[in-house]
């Protein structure tokens, strides 16, 4: 099996030159071709590919900053001393880490560094003529032999029986006509044909691996050039796309503000539907649809929707469904009597019912800034405990409640603040907890004073004309979308497809020679030799040169 | 309907259990009857080639036929093999039920993937026989397929939900079927590199308790077959890879994404593709290379197992 990776590897230690001239230079071409020639040996593949392997595996045990940046946090909560070690060795972000990334770059090196030899030996392998006819093909791993008597044979219409020439003719067109490539050769008592077939098995081979290289390609320069952005969107809100109105924005290398194109959408409405029928399921989420309406510049509004695996294409980007969940639209008046608060606020859900907390700073609240943080159950039920929990996730009997505080909430500061939690460090509580007093708990529509003549609050129904037990539409969903470009990601598909291709015909198609021998005896018998000869994987050899002879002695038969 | 459709899936997958039971028996009894049919003189001899490849005065296929007559009559194997395939009729039927219960395809959480995976990978099993007997690999996949199905049903079973949001995209058809076929050729071909390695081993010294292995195959035949399927497997899981791909990409807004699901597939693809390599390396060729494949099928057996029910990801659909 003369393959060409087997002409590349292990062909000797580097070759000696002159010794006269300046041996140290030398000695670094030498090593750097030794070096090289080991990078691009298959045994290096082998043992990259199984290092790539298991350098994979860390991050499926740790949570990636990539992929879960909350797990990450919460891992460093939980475990403070192990986390700064993990992180020095990079297992927060092993795809992107030294050591990961410095052996798929070694593998790619690797893989170029044997791909381009391997399409030069090919491409003259693709010209050049079959070999020559071994002598004595006897010796191959298939080979079957026939003598045909001169009675056996075709008279032929001039009376002159079928010979060695008529016989080799017929093997040549016979074999063209099955896709084998074929050149004829005279030896000393014999005419021969030699043919061989299935140079798309290598080509394949080279094409996928050629494949493996633009993906790669199209995968790093698709990530620079785009960018990921998150947006909550409370029902009855807009988005513009500039990289102040998201919430979360993560450019990539070679990204510009020109990438973003000008739009501007309004969530008209979230319908999610539940499962009303099997009892066992009862509850569970059967589909979420965001209904929006998307304004291009100087064109006229367009209603679509977005549902979790049916994306909205807008603006050269993609918009994905998320996630979802309800804003409580809530009012807080201070001591004064003054609006120091009002907006519907994303409550982040904590279980599959939506339980849900949400956090209110009222910074301008006097005379005392106020702070809440609030618990939201769309359906609230009362577990044994006493305390409340949402027993299904749509609105049937909506509840807040609300822990009060006031103080000093540190947001001129200039530290960064979650808005989904609170640090209650420094600030004094008022209502609810270890207050004294019983948090405050409110059905939407209610108004609650608050202790101490400090303000009161609202909780704002959005369907104040509803039927009198109908909550389903008092309290305003919100979705969360994530918002994608990638320029390069049809590449990527493209070249995925094509390594495919390349993979099918490397792994399936047959690459074989077959050899056909005609040697005239010296009593007008006509002896027949057929021989093959696998290159790469072939099963099917023996029967393809069987069927090769039977067709062959057929057509020369009287 | 619902209901009903589910609790006759039940029967047929309990009834299933059962037929397959009674098939490893008998598969390991076969067993043991070749341990006592081999002679010593069998070692280099080689079954479980169906004469298929046809022709005339080729070696090899003298050398087949006349194996094929010596070899003895498996009746035992025999029926074994009818049992197994009763077996999986009954699971099929089970299979389907479910489907019919749930209104969507059965493979939606560790219950119906250890229902679906284990009955292609038998499936995969019994069809591989129209080209190569392969029957002496029926202890292991019918132990293979008691066990998955067997945990499956009873530690993992829920009843029917409906298809949560993420997961209703035709995308979802097309990778996990993919990926369960993948296994099955996985499953077979880590068998074969099972038996390739006690015969190499026997092949080496001659002294093996297990004398059955006087009655198949030779080392160097088995590696070929395992490839051959392994690397249909192989084409299975790159599909795999792409149509997961897609369906994340429509999910989640990208097409990869490290989560712990992806991060094992590809784990997997790389693993098979070392082995590939090492089958066209000298030097990796023959016992490494069975070594690969068998451990590329426990990262396929990790993947469906731990990294479902313990790491966390978002691919939470374990049903549990
Ligand atoms: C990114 C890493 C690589 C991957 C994922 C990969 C994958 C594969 C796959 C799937 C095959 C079988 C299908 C086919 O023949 O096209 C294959 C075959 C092959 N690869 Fe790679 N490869 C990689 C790197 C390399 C490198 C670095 C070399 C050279 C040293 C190489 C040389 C070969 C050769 C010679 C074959 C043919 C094997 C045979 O005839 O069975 N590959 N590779």
């Amino acid at each position: 099996m003369s393959r060409p990776y087997d002409h590349i590897e292990g062909s000797g230690p580097p070759e000696k030159s002159d010794p006269g001239i300046t041996q140290p230079a030398l000695g670094l071409t030498g090593y750097l071709r030794f070096f090289w020639r080991q990078l691009t040996s298959m045994r290096t593949a082998i043992v990259l590919l199984l290092l790539l392997a298991i350098a994979a595996v860390p991050g499926s045990m740790w949570p990636q900053r990539s992929s879960d940046p909350n797990g990450v946090i919460q891992f460093f909560s939980k475990n403070p001393t192990l986390a700064p070690v993990l992180d020095r060795l990079q297992l927060f972000d092993v795809y992107t880490s030294v050591w990961f990334s410095a052996i798929y770059i070694l593998l790619f090196i690797s893989l170029i560094g044997c791909v381009i030899p391997r399409t030069i030996y090919h491409l003259r392998a693709l010209r050049a003529k079959p070999p020559r006819t071994p002598a004595r093909l006897e010796r191959l791993a298939v080979f079957e032999a026939t003598e045909l008597e001169p009675s056996e044979l075709d008279p032929g219409e001039s009376g002159k029986s079928v010979d060695a020439s008529h016989a080799i003719e017929a093997a040549r067109s016979q074999l063209r006509s099955s896709g084998y490539r074929v050149a004829l050769y005279e030896g000393a008592k014999d005419l021969s044909v030699s043919a061989e077939r299935g140079y798309l098995r290598e080509t394949g081979n080279l094409v996928f691996h050629t494949a493996l290289i633009g993906i790669l390609f199209a995968v790093g320069l698709g990530g620079g050039f785009g960018y990921t952005g998150q947006k909550v969107i409370v029902e009855g809100q807009s988005f513009v796309n500039i990289k102040g109105a998201y919430d979360s924005f993560t450019p990539g290398r070679f990204f510009t503000d020109a990438a973003l194109q000008p739009y501007r959408l309004t969530l008209d409405n979230f319908e999610a539907k539940y499962e009303e029928h099997s009892i066992q399921a009862y509850g569970q989420p059967i589909d979420y649809t965001a209904h929006v309406t998307t304004w291009l510049p100087h064109q006229k509004g367009v209603n679509s929707t977005i549902k979790v695996n049916e994306p909205l294409a807008l603006g050269g980007s993609d918009l994905y469904l998320l996630g979802n969940g309800y804003a409580p639209t809530i009012t807080v008046r201070d001591g004064q009597g003054n609006i120091a608060f009002t907006a519907s606020v994303p409550f982040l859900p904590q279980d599959a019912n939506l339980t849900s907390t949400g956090v209110v700073r009222v910074p301008d609240a006097l005379p005392k800034q106020l702070a809440f943080l609030g618990f939201f159950y769309p359906t609230a039920g009362q577990l044994t405990t006493g305390a409340l929990t949402s027993i299904h996730p749509d609105l049937r009997n909506p509840v807040l409640t609300l822990f009060a505080y006031t103080g000093d909430l540190g947001l001129d500061s200039g530290v960064p603040q979650n808005v989904y939690a609170l640090d209650p460090t420094g600030l004094t509580q008022i209502a609810g907890g270890k207050s004294g007093a019983p948090a405050i708990e409110l059905r939407p529509g209610q108004t609650v004073q608050l202790p101490d003549g400090l303000g009161s609050v609202t909780f704002t129904s959005a369907s104040p004309n509803a039927a009198a037990n109908d909550w389903s539409k008092s309290v305003p969903r919100y979705i969360s979308l994530d918002i994608h470009r990638d320029p390069a990601q049809l590449w990527v598909l493209l070249f995925a497809i094509i390594a495919v291709a390349g993979l099918l015909s490397s792994l399936f198609l047959p690459r074989r020679r077959v050899w056909v021998k005609a040697i005239d005896g010296s009593d007008g018998r006509l002896r027949l030799e057929y021989a093959g000869l696998a290159r790469g994987e072939d099963p099917g050899l023996a029967a393809a040169v069987s069927a090769i002879a039977e067709r062959h002695a057929q057509r020369l038969k009287a | 309907m619902t209901e009903t459709f589910d609790s006759f899936a039940l029967v047929a997958i309990y009834s299933a259990m059962g037929v397959y039971v009674v098939a490893f028996i008998f598969f390991t009894l076969d067993l043991a009857k070749r341990s006592a049919d081999a002679k010593p003189a069998a070692i280099t001899a080689s079954v479980g080639q169906n004469a298929a490849v046809g022709g005339r005065a080729t070696v090899a296929t003298l050398e087949a036929e006349a194996e094929a007559v010596a070899a003895p009559p498996r009746r035992v194997e025999r029926v074994a093999f009818s049992l197994t395939v009763l077996a999986w009729a009954l699971h099929v039927v089970g299979a389907v039920l479910r489907g019919l219960a749930d209104g969507h395809v059965p493979w939606s959480n560790m219950f119906e993937f250890s229902l679906v995976s284990s009955a292609i990978a038998v499936g995969v099993f019994l069809f591989l026989q129209f080209w190569q007997d392969l029957k002496f690999l029926g202890t292991y996949i019918t132990g293979f397929a008691l066990i998955v199905l067997g945990v499956g049903t009873v530690n993992f079973y829920v009843p029917v939900t409906p298809l949560p949001p993420a997961l209703q995209s035709y995308w979802l058809i097309i990778h996990v079927f993919v990926a369960t076929l993948g296994t099955g050729f996985f499953a077979v071909g880590a068998g074969l590199s099972l038996i390739q390695l006690l015969q190499s081993r026997r092949e080496a010294d001659k002294t093996s308790r297990l004398k059955f292995l006087g009655t198949l195959p030779q080392a160097d035949k088995l590696e070929n077959l395992a490839y051959r399927v392994i690397v249909v497997g192989f084409v299975f899981w790159t599909f795999t890879l792409i149509a997961g791909s897609i369906w994340a990409f429509h999910a989640w807004g990208r097409y990869w994404g490290w989560d712990t699901k992806e991060v094992w597939t590809f784990i997997i693809w790389v693993l098979f593709a070392g082995y590939i390599h090492a089958r066209a390396t000298r030097g990796w060729r023959g016992t490494r290379s069975a070594w690969l494949a068998i451990i590329g099928f426990g990262a396929v057996a990790f993947n469906y197992t731990i990294v479902n029910l313990f790491f966390k990801g978002l691919h939470v659909y374990s049903g549990l």
